[in-house]
């Protein structure tokens, strides 16, 4: 048998050292303590279903419309995936667009695709028909586990600026 | 595998183009950009440069205060000093610090300093003067912004971006006409009636005048000019037509220490 070396020096075999965990039923409890309390988030939903999220259309303002006009600036599918990617391109070009070297807003006005113009403003136009936040936005948001904060700021209820003289 | 220098040539130049026309198209394909339709409102209000001019002579205190009142309530600003609520009252040395002001008065000796004559006459030295945003031509807020924030648009209106302030405050310090304010605590319970058509703001950002761009894209003159009854005209001073020219034709005006390089656009007729 070789020689066996550590860094105290040259050693005619391998010390044997006793393969044992101290403690062992301690340790063994420990950890499968340590793992229960891990993983409860995991048991308690066990078995739970969340109901998936039903946004309600169902506002008076909504109501109101005619059936052809019920209908939001862009298709409902594109909306639902997208939404939030509209309201950002809205922003930017509401409050600030660089076009030709100069900083500017470049309207206020969005062109939906059947060419029709509604004011680009989550608050004036999106809330406007949408006026149940907590049904329409907030059940969905809650479900995926975002927080936008858009409405730290922008209130919730809508009303066209003119009408809010 | 062999391969001589024309063959690598012409896979390589092939391979590019191939590239370039792939990644044009990946960007023209891109999903969720619809910037190009958006478009100004048909009646909105155009200008090379807005400018405002003040005639102090027409502007009692009465009206200079329904102005300030105006602008207040349009662009939903909070009242610190005088709360809607009695629960919400705060000390009156910090509501005096948590003060946010678009559009107030101050005396001839506050709004003017240094350009005082020694006697001062009389009427001028009890005079309200509307004191607000500048809209530099040349503006230190701006230059001082560590995330363009505040910037200027084309046609010289000093705005804000709500979304993109950190609240650093460097603009109040390179402000040096004070027209700016921090939102030092939530502002919204402060907002004596909620005006639907305008956003409130948050704890932590700057805010300011913005000569009313909303109205302006909606072709409505500024909520103060609206409310002074003729006592300030509002319009393009590039435009030789426009009625800020004419006034600044017939009549003498000053500027708010004009004399630090700001090239301010609000005018005094005094």
């Amino acid at each position: 048998m070789a020689d066996y070396k550590n860094e105290f020096g040259v050693f005619a075999e391998r010390p044997k050292v006793e393969k044992k965990i101290f403690d062992r039923n301690k340790v063994i409890a420990g950890l499968v303590i340590f793992l229960v309390m891990v993983t409860i988030p995991l048991w308690q939903n066990l078995g739970k279903t969340v109901a998936a999220p039903t946004p309600n259309l169902d506002t008076p303002v909504i109501q109101k419309l005619a059936e052809k006009d019920k209908k939001c600036v862009m298709p409902k599918e594109w909306m639902r995936a997208n939404h939030m990617q509209l309201l950002v391109d809205w922003r930017d070009n509401v409050v600030r667009t660089k076009e030709q070297q100069v900083t500017t807003s470049r309207g206020r006005n969005f062109v939906a695709s059947d060419k029709k113009q509604y004011l680009a403003s989550l608050t004036n136009t999106c809330m406007e028909c949408h006026s149940n936040k907590a049904q329409f936005c907030d059940q969905c948001h809650n479900y995926v586990a975002v927080a936008p904060n858009c409405w730290g700021c922008h209130l919730e209820t809508g009303k066209k600026l003119a009408e809010a003289k | 595998m062999g391969m001589d220098r024309r063959e690598f040539i012409r896979i390589a130049g092939l391979s590019t183009l191939l590239g370039l026309g792939g990644k044009g198209a990946f960007e023209l394909l891109a999903p969720g950009r619809v910037e190009a339709e958006i478009i100004p409102a048909p009646r909105s209000m155009k200008a090379k440069r807005w400018a405002l001019v003040i005639n102090q002579k027409k502007l009692d205190d009465a009206t200079a205060q329904k102005c300030a009142a105006a602008c207040h309530r349009v662009h939903n600003v909070p009242d610190f000093i005088n709360p809607p609520d009695d629960k919400l009252k705060l000390n009156p040395g910090v509501a005096n610090r948590y003060e946010i002001k678009w559009l107030w008065t101050a005396h001839f000796h506050n709004a003017f300093p240094g350009d005082a004559p020694p006697h001062l006459a009389e009427k001028v030295e009890h005079m309200s003067f509307l004191v607000l945003c500048n809209h530099c031509a040349n503006p230190p807020c701006v230059r001082v912004c560590p995330t363009k924030a505040t910037f200027q648009r084309e046609d010289g209106i000093v705005m804000m971006d709500m979304h993109r302030c950190i609240g650093c405050r460097f603009c109040m310090a390179g402000c040096p006409y004070g027209s700016r304010s921090f939102n030092w605590m939530d502002p919204r319970p402060y907002v004596k009636e909620q005006y639907p058509g305008y956003p409130t703001r948050e704890i932590g950002v700057v805010e300011k005048c913005t000569f009313c761009d909303e109205r302006l894209a909606q072709g409505l003159q500024p909520a103060c000019v609206e409310a002074s009854r003729g006592a300030m005209v509002f319009g393009d001073l590039e435009d030789e037509k426009s009625q800020v020219r004419e006034y600044l034709r017939k009549y003498f005006t000053i500027r708010r220490k004009a004399h630090l390089g700001t090239n301010p656009q609000v005018y005094y007729i005094v």
